[in-house]
């Protein structure tokens, strides 16, 4: 449906050397290098590119930049494909490919485009009136959001994983300038003279913003060739860094601001280790933000038709692309800056119809420049509609602001002004709210509060002269320059006399659908629906119609709609209030922000020393925080019961190795190590001797029990504490924080060791023959009773011996430095092959501390006292600690408290099942009361019956009683007997050996 | 995303940072007969919420393992001071320090 070539035959900023081959919806087209998607679109003769949100209306371009709420984009294809890219910032590139979304089954006939004639019943807040009424949750309603999930919406995502490569970057600098437009390049220039590191970023592949879209001429240069000459000179300081493709989408706190580099979105894909984008966390001294202003378009009817353009957009289809959008042209301003794109037009060839301006007085010099070309003025006039199709404009109906009369003037292209808005966002996310200023008619910063200053456009400053000058004087002060020795140039369009910008938020007419937000398909109607129904305030009115709430953000709505509410509850602007920006200014991809953090590398893998000898025996593996840990070792058919009933058979009836380097190690030194532990310990440590090991327990302040563990007193002030695994890092915290901010007096180093100690448990009957041959002490009960621990050389490695026991048979557990651990780990096993050890995982480690009754992290959930997991004799008497203020409190004690037991299946079989409810009886009406609940699930390896461990109400009072499992989830109820929970050698003769 | 000043690194982000809570806070002596349960609740539970300069506790838990007290503005982020976790804090800025 393309049209003829508007590519103009000179002129433009394009090379036409290189011809660049693209697709649109499968059709080739070329354009050149230089062009975006939508210049080289518009070269083709193709006008409509995209289908609206809602109504699916046929839509063109509107803009020439980051601020295009139409021509949203499928760009590229499979696992690379890039929804709702904007076609005004697609940089063309040989063999790109890309597709219009929304629409079915073409561009040119999409049949939800009869969503137009039902518009009236989809008016605004449709969603919360369909959604909220009587038809809420029922099945038309489901019907209802499959159809509107459908209908609505923008492009897809891939399904396929992101295969390219997103990288970060920090950076510090003196002065960050973002934007590289007049402003921006003056103000770079001035700082750079300061000798700080400056870092100057800009959103497009080149360097001078309007300067490139604009007929300016500066120290008679063209606008560009000026640029250029300013990157030339910036690029050869060392103190500057210029990043071009580069956006700073957010500014966060103490001057943090957030940038994304494209470094390779111009590529087909990415060369070898080349990421596709990088962010860029710099943290400025001070920030310019010369981010210019976005053009707003007018409001009249059917402003969302194909080639109704902003008119500095059209200035930038001339001048940088070489594209003459239309043959026949009207200009339709409320300011100045729009009549310069008649007479770009008219220079370009194009015919000029008329400048339609709302004002009486006019324009300044410049309509004295376009009456000069024979143009006609039409002043006090507007555009009430555009007359046109998917295929562009044919007309535009023309009457006075005020009285009467219309009309028909033939066209081609209406370019539209409304005004330059700066470009606030940035300084908006600091928290700064923007003021409105009347003599302007748009928002300018607010009062910073951070350390940066607006310059250029972004401030409101429009003629070029005065950015040059405003930016150079923003880049001095930043860099604390007093007289920068480069001076800004004084452009040729300096001192141009020019009348004030008027307001017109709608022009008058009732005709045609007119738009406020073109991306969510917001019109004055819907504007005035809110008004109606008392949405009256801007964030009501955003979330009611979804102005301003597309991927855009409003840059081209959010000032009409405020401006049309104002109008229509008799406030000002700034009584009516503006919305708050937040981060990013435009959209930003998940992989940028993700980063290199996916996959492996999402978190970081901790290994232990004999990780590799696990991996070698196949065993299965569990995730232990950051940790892996062998979960268990199968043999041939077995499945993960089955491997650790016997793993742990094998240990209990003769000697089991367990790699426990994950347990927490935190080594206590200082000559208060043993008042310290007496005070984070519930029980006793003055006592303990050297050489001796104890179990202790730690509470929180609140008196719910935090971890548990064994510590050890090497050395009359040294001891090394265990901690579980799952609480090693917060435990270390814990007594950090006691030691340096609660009580600083105590005479205290604490040292996380857990990585530099590789743990081994030895376990069972045979634990002590097995370690004989590996250590060169006495192991005998006189010599290393239960509880003592001790240096040893093992292996020939010097370490340490502990005799405790986690699973309740004689065992040991032998620490050695990391680096020896597998030597040490193959010198055990080695020694324990005639005895037939047994590796055993995370699965029979576990069971069997099940069979012996020990709590351990689903026990301690953080609601248990000591005295519910039967510790109570735990917490001394005779001493101060932490949490013994709080854990007698009225609530934590008495009979409604669920405490620790032992629970077996009466029917000897049953599956008991972790998490499931604890109830009296089986059948009770509901709602049913809770008495208790399971925590651990094993498997008594030597009655060969399922076991539980858990919380029951009244606890080992109710033993032998017979409750009942519940578990409504799969419909499970098992009658289950309330036992002691330990299990096996209730008096722990095994371990005392 | 704060700068930290920690009195024993230097400026670090708060990446390398936890944040540990209030550091106004002052727990009874250990060993002391306080028996009072209201004491003990109010350390353990009350905390004040301002808008404005507070102070807290940060922990350099990515670096020196330090804890250090932070006086930040709730409300614009701003820091005004950073101390190690105990002795006197030299405060030269203006604000409250509840
Ligand atoms: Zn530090």
């Amino acid at each position: 449906m393309s049209g003829p070539s508007k590519r103009l035959t000179e002129g433009g900023l394009i090379d036409r050397s290189k011809s660049l081959g693209f697709t649109f919806d499968g059709k080739r087209y070329s354009g050149f290098e230089g062009d975006t998607l939508a210049s080289a679109l518009l070269a083709n003769g193709e006008v409509l590119m995209a289908r609206s949100f809602k109504y699916h209306r046929p839509r063109g371009v509107m803009s020439a930049g980051p601020e295009e709420p139409n021509a949203l984009i499928k760009l590229r294809t499979g696992a690379r494909q890039e929804p709702n890219t904007r076609a005004t910032m697609i940089e063309l590139y040989d063999g790109l490919v890309a597709e219009s979304q929304n629409r079915k089954p073409s561009l040119r006939w999409d049949y939800q485009a009869m969503n137009q004639l039902i518009g009236r019943f989809i008016p605004a807040g449709f969603y919360y009136k369909t959604f909220m009424g009587p038809f809420a949750n029922t099945k038309l309603w489901m019907q209802f959001e499959k159809l509107i999930r459908k209908s609505a919406g923008m492009g897809e995502a891939s399904w396929e994983a992101d295969p390219d490569l997103y990288t970060h970057r920090s950076a510090h600098c003196e002065v960050l300038v973002i934007g590289g437009g007049p402003a921006g390049l003056a103000a770079a220039r001035a700082a750079a003279e300061g000798g700080g590191r400056v870092i100057l970023v800009e959103e497009t592949p080149h360097l001078g913003g309007r300067l490139r879209k604009d007929s300016e001429v500066i120290d008679g240069l063209s606008g560009s060739d000026w640029a250029a000459a300013m990157e030339t000179d910036l690029a050869g300081r060392d103190n500057v860094r210029i990043l071009k493709r580069t956006t700073a989408f957010g500014y966060y706190d103490q001057n943090m601001v957030g940038c994304c580099e494209r470094v390779a979105d111009h590529l087909v894909e990415p060369a070898a280790h080349q990421p596709r984008q990088r962010m860029w966390n710099i943290r400025a001294g001070r920030v310019i933000i010369a981010a210019g202003a976005v053009e707003q378009p007018l409001v009249f009817g059917d402003n969302d038709r194909p080639n109704i353009m902003l008119a500095g957009a059209v200035r930038a289809y001339v001048n940088e692309y070489g594209v003459l959008p239309g043959e026949r042209a009207i200009v339709f301003a409320n300011n100045d800056d729009g009549y310069r794109t008649a007479l770009d037009l008219a220079k370009a060839g194009g015919n000029v119809k008329a400048v339609v301006d709302p004002r009486d007085e006019g324009a300044g010099e410049l309509a004295d420049a376009v009456r000069a070309l024979d143009i006609p003025v039409l002043n006090g006039h507007a555009i009430s509609r555009a007359r046109g199709g998917a295929t562009g404009i044919q007309a535009a109906e023309i009457v006075p602001v005020s009285g009467s009369g219309m009309q028909h003037m033939d066209c081609d292209l209406i370019a539209m002004s409304g005004g330059w808005q700066p470009t606030v966002h940035l300084s908006s996310q600091t928290g700064s709210k923007p003021v409105w200023d009347d003599s302007l008619k748009c928002f300018v910063p607010g009062a910073p509060r951070q350390k940066e200053v607006s310059a250029g456009a972004a401030a409101g400053t429009l003629s070029l002269a005065d950015c040059l000058s405003a930016g150079r004087k923003a880049g001095a002060e930043a860099a604390g320059v007093s007289a920068p020795s480069w001076s800004a140039p004084k452009p040729e369009s300096a001192g141009l006399k020019s009348n004030p910008t008027a307001a017109l938020w709608e022009a008058p007419g009732t005709k045609g659908k007119r738009f406020v937000d073109h991306q969510d398909d917001v019109t004055t109607s819907d504007v005035k629906l809110a008004h109606r129904e008392g949405f009256i305030s801007v964030e009501h009115l955003k979330r009611y119609t979804t102005l301003g709430m597309g991927t855009d953000q409003g840059k081209t709505s959010n000032l009409n709609g405020l401006a049309i509410m104002a109008s229509l509850t008799g406030k000002t602007i700034p009584e009516t209030g503006t919305t708050t920006f937040r981060p990013p200014y435009t959209p930003v991809s998940i992989g940028l922000l993700g980063g290199p953090e996916v996959g492996k590398h999402f978190a970081p893998l901790r290994r232990t020393a004999m990780d590799s000898w696990h991996d070698e025996q196949g065993c299965e593996w569990i995730d232990a925080g950051l940790w892996r840990r062998p979960r268990y070792y199968p043999k041939a058919g077995e499945g993960i019961f089955e491997a650790y009933v016997r793993e742990t058979k094998e240990t209990r009836g003769g000697v089991g190795v367990c790699d426990v380097t994950t347990l927490g190690k935190i080594d206590i030194q200082g000559p208060d190590a043993a008042d310290f532990l007496n005070r984070v310990y519930t029980n006793g440590w003055k006592a303990l001797a050297v050489g001796k090991a104890r179990y202790g327990l730690m509470c929180r302040e609140d008196g719910i029990v935090f971890d548990d563990g064994t510590t050890s007193r090497l050395a009359e002030d040294h001891f090394v504490m265990t901690t579980t695994t799952a609480n090693a890092v917060k435990v270390m915290a814990w007594l950090e924080y006691y030691l340096q901010f609660v009580w600083p007096d105590l005479k205290v180093q604490v040292t996380s060791v857990t990585d530099q100690w590789a743990a081994v448990a030895v376990a069972g009957p045979k634990s002590r023959a097995l370690l004989e041959k590996v250590v060169d002490i006495d192991l005998s009960n006189d010599a290393f009773p239960f509880m003592a621990c001790g240096d040893v050389s093992a292996a020939g490695v010097k370490g340490r011996l502990f005799r405790i026991s986690f699973s309740g048979e004689m065992a040991f557990e032998l620490n050695v430095p990391a680096d020896y651990g597998r030597h040490v780990w193959e010198a055990v096993m080695k020694a324990g092959e005639e005895l037939g050890a047994v590796a055993y995982g995370t699965e029979a480690l576990g069971n069997m501390r099940i069979e012996k009754g020990h709590v351990a992290g689903p026990e301690l959930d953080g609601r248990t006292t000591a005295d519910d997991l039967n510790l109570g004799k735990m917490m001394s008497t005779k001493k101060d600690f932490i949490g013994k203020r709080l854990a007698y409190r009225e609530d934590l004690v008495g009979d409604h408290r669920h405490k620790f037991v032992g629970l077996m299946p009466v029917d000897g079989k049953s599956k008991l099942i972790q998490g499931a409810q604890i109830t009296e009886n089986a059948n009770d009406p509901l709602p049913v009361k809770m008495i208790g609940n399971v925590t651990s699930t094993g498997y008594n390896s030597e009655t060969e019956m399922p076991i539980a461990l858990g919380l029951v109400e009244g606890g080992l009072a109710r033993e032998g009683d017979i409750v009942h499992m519940q578990y409504p989830l799969r419909n499970v109820t098992v009658p289950v007997k309330v036992c002691h929970p330990i299990f096996i050698d209730r008096e722990g003769a095994r371990h005392h050996g | 995303m704060l700068v930290i000043n920690c009195p024993w690194c230097g400026p670090r982000d708060m990446e390398e940072f936890t944040y540990v809570g209030d550091g106004t806070l002052k727990r009874p002596e250990i060993g002391s007969e306080e028996t009072d349960q209201k004491a003990w609740y109010e350390y353990t539970y009350i905390r004040d919420n301002p808008r404005g300069p507070h102070l807290e506790v940060w922990h350099h838990a990515a670096g020196c393992r330090q804890h250090v007290r932070v006086k930040r503005d709730t409300l614009t982020h701003e820091i005004h001071g950073c101390w190690p976790a105990s002795g006197e804090m030299a405060d030269t800025t203006e604000g409250e320090t509840k």
